[in-house]
Formats: structure tokens, sequence, C-alpha cells
């Protein structure tokens, strides 16, 4: 089992907003400047925490969509319906603005570049931030380590760091990307959309035999699909990692 | 008060219960779990009490069904930060399961199906404080929720509360599970936040 990435109290921290990026309409990637960050691994998330001028607070977790760089995270926050915070972080929430940020947090869904094994990441929509993370910390390592990515997203309008993904498919060797698409395909799309299935995982992962370390992040019931899917396919459950994202008033 | 985040308002201030420090109220069931979710066979099932002295006590499922059950309302807390209150379950208090149980330990370290584990003083299972809890909202436990049986330890983070569950191990010294080992705090009050190590 991982041991503690973070050992000691994890404190709050004063972060600003230094730069924000679109990804979708309804997702926005800040760029936190965060003074004595203390550094942390692909898949880690953070505390945010509002302070309202009365004092009411707010809590989140977010997952971190890029390694570590000195004192600067990354977050993609995605637009929960009637949700408290991330309408706000989203829509409002301005540059040089400050928030407070504790992490990283979380030493289990965490991929290390030094891990030899190789890699089979799934996601389910916003699933995608700590996957991210994770091919960003490998070519950041200059890993040789192969990896594969199967996203699944309800049509292409909704893919989160299109461009870059593009891009490190083509240029960064032993990076495998496909994609599913459960409501609209793009034109010309040889499948017509459907829900990631067997079919889907069992040609774009890899076999059991390999031992991959499998890392599957999205909504609950694609989560559990998924990682159904890959106990079934021969994969040994330990090697399994998962991580569910909810709309729960978010 | 911390930094002001200008512009941030929240929700409403006006009503709404009581929450432990940075929760939030969910009506849903949020699911979280490390890795994929175990299927127990019923009839292979079995919940297994050992003591610092390896001593097991077993109840099958027919067994623990045979026991006396209770069906307590709680509110419950989990550490990605939603509440959930007043949620109904049925199981068999952890007083019951450890009435013939002779043990001088401090601590335990639940045990589920599929190799989750998690800690907690012994002292937190007793008086009424935790069950092995099989049934929620009138319902059998959904497999997503910890089905066939979960531990329900309502006054710690719902980390605690050991979904698949399988047994107890009795010991002397308090051995780290799962999560606490990630960087989890090693008691998980949620009126203290304990969130975290070192919280």
């Amino acid at each position: 089992m991982a041991r503690a990435a973070v050992p000691g109290r994890l404190t709050w921290r004063v972060a600003k907003l230094a730069e924000a990026r679109t990804e979708t309409p309804t997702a926005r990637t800040l760029v936190l400047d965060v003074p004595g960050w203390p550094g942390h691994l692909a898949g880690q998330h953070v505390d945010v925490r509002l302070t309202a001028e009365d004092g009411y607070t707010a809590q989140r977790s977010y997952s971190i969509a890029a390694p570590a760089d000195g004192d600067r995270i990354e977050l993609t926050i995605q637009a929960v319906p009637e949700g408290e915070v991330s309408p706000y972080l989203i829509d409002v929430y301005g540059t040089g603005d400050p928030v407070e940020v504790r992490g990283p947090v979380g030493g289990w869904f965490v991929w290390r570049p030094t891990s030899m094994d190789p890699v089979l990441l799934v996601a389910g929509g916003s699933g995608i931030v700590p996957l991210m993370a994770m091919i960003r910390a490998r070519r950041a390592a200059g890993s040789r380590i192969p990896f594969r990515l199967i996203y699944s997203v309800r049509t292409p309008g909704d893919v989160y760091y299109a461009d870059e993904l593009r891009r490190r498919a083509r240029d960064d060797a032993g990076l495998d990307v496909t994609y599913a698409y459960t409501r609209e395909v793009p034109e010309g799309w040889p499948n017509p959309p459907h829900r990631i299935g067997v079919a889907d995982v069992n040609t774009n992962g890899w076999p059991p035999a390999l031992t991959p370390d499998c890392y599957v992040c999205g909504p609950t019931g694609f989560v559990e699909a998924v990682a159904d899917i890959l106990v079934a396919l021969g994969h040994d459950p330990r090697r399994v990692r998962t991580e569910r994202f909810g709309p729960t008033g978010g | 008060m911390g930094i002001v985040t200008p512009g941030f308002r929240g929700r409403p201030r006006s009503s709404g219960p009581d929450l432990p420090p940075g929760q939030y109220l969910t009506h849903d069931f949020p699911v979280l779990s490390a890795g994929p979710t175990p299927r127990v066979p019923m009839d292979r099932w079995e919940f297994v009490i050992t003591t610092e002295t390896s001593r097991a006590h077993r109840w099958t499922w027919a067994d623990m069904m045979a026991l006396p059950s209770e069906t307590p309302t709680v509110d419950i807390h989990c550490v990605t930060k939603w509440s959930k209150l007043g949620t109904t379950w049925q199981g068999v208090s952890l007083d019951t399961l450890m009435s013939d149980v002779d043990t001088a330990a401090d601590y335990a370290l639940v045990q589920s199906y599929g190799g989750y584990t998690t800690n907690l003083p012994l002292t937190d299972l007793l008086d009424g404080q935790a069950w092995l809890a099989y049934k929620f909202d009138g319902e059998d436990l959904h497999p997503e929720h910890g089905g066939p049986a979960r531990m329900l330890i309502p006054h710690l983070y719902f980390w605690k509360s050991a979904k698949w569950v399988r047994g107890i191990q009795l010991r002397f010294d308090n051995e780290p599970g799962f999560w606490e080992t990630a960087g989890y705090h090693d008691y998980g009050d949620p009126w203290r936040e304990q969130r975290y190590q070192g919280d």
C-alpha cells in the first residue's frame, strides 16, 4: 500500500489566481500561485476554501491537473449545476483574487515516475483531470513507461485539453489516446455513440498479463462499470485504483 | 476569519442544520472507494472477530441474521466534505457481537473483502456507537455502498465505516489502516475536523 505522500500537518495557504484557461463551456483551468507549496504527486488533490465577507466559508476538493511546478498548481473545475462553489470559480473568480488551499491530499490514486509498469488510464468526463496530471508528469520526467488513455466523453466538444492531447498523442512516444463518445461522435467516426464496454477496454487497454497499473476516474456509475470490466478481464483488483467524481453540490 | 475571496457569497445562510466544520449537505448518497467493488458470495460470507490472543469468533450470514438487530437513524459525514442527515440503517450492534468476546485490547483493525482496512480505538466500537449494517433505507445494502454488510460508525468520518467488512482484529497496538497510511487522520472526528494527519 502507498505510504503517505505528505507527512506532517497540512496547513492552509493563500493562493492567488495567476491565469485561467477555458477548457469547455462548462470547465475552466485555474493556474494558482501558492507561495510555499510543498510539491505533489500526479493524481493528488487539494482542498480549496472560500470565505465570504461575512466570514461564511465553503470547502471543496479538486484534483490537480498538472505535475508540481514550483509554487504553481493547476486545477480544472467542472461546473456543477446549482453548485455553490464551482460556478463562482468558473464565472467570477478573477486574476489576483485570493483563495485558501491546503494539500496535497491523497496518497493512493497517484502515479510515480519511478514506477516501471505500463499504465492504463480510463477517464469519464471531468475524471480526466488527475489522469492528465499523470500524462503530463510522465512527459515532464522523460519517462518511457507505456501509457494508454481511454477517454469517455459525451460529445467531441466535451474533451478537456483537446489540443494538448492531440499533440501529446503524436509527440510523446509510448502514449496512446483513444476516445469513446456516449452521445455524439465526430464526423466520420466509425462507431455510433455508446457507453464504454468490455470491447473498448479490451481493445484499447493492456492485457492483464502485462500487470498494468490501472487508474479509473469519473462519475460513480462509470467507475463501477469500468472497474468491474477490468476485474472481469482478469486484472488484479489491487492494481485497479479508482477515484469518483460526483455532482454532490459542489 | 480566513482571507476573504472577493465576490464569493455562498449559499443563503438563513436556515439549515448544524454541520461539522467544512462540511456541506447532500441529499444523494455519493460513493467513495479506492478500487473495484468486491462481490462477496453470501454462502461464503463470514464475519470474524479475532482477539489479541488469536481467538476467533465467527458468524455466518445466517448466524448474523439470527442476532437481534437495531435500526439506527444517524447523520453521516464523509471526509470529502459531504454530510447526509437522518440516514436509516439496519444492523447488529457491535455490543451484541462483542458480548461474548473476552479481550483486553485497546485497538481494532477493521478488515474488508478486497483488502481495505481501517483502525480505531476499541472503545469507539462499543456503547451503542457502531453497527454491522446490512440494510440501508429498508433495502438490502447495495454492493456500491458496502453490501452485503458494512460497518456503521457514524460519529467518525465515513471512511472508518468500512464497506464489505469481513472482520475485526483486536490488538494491543494501533496499526494504521488504508487511508490512515495514506495521509488521513488516525482518529477522524468530524466535529474536530480531523481530516488529515496532524489536524
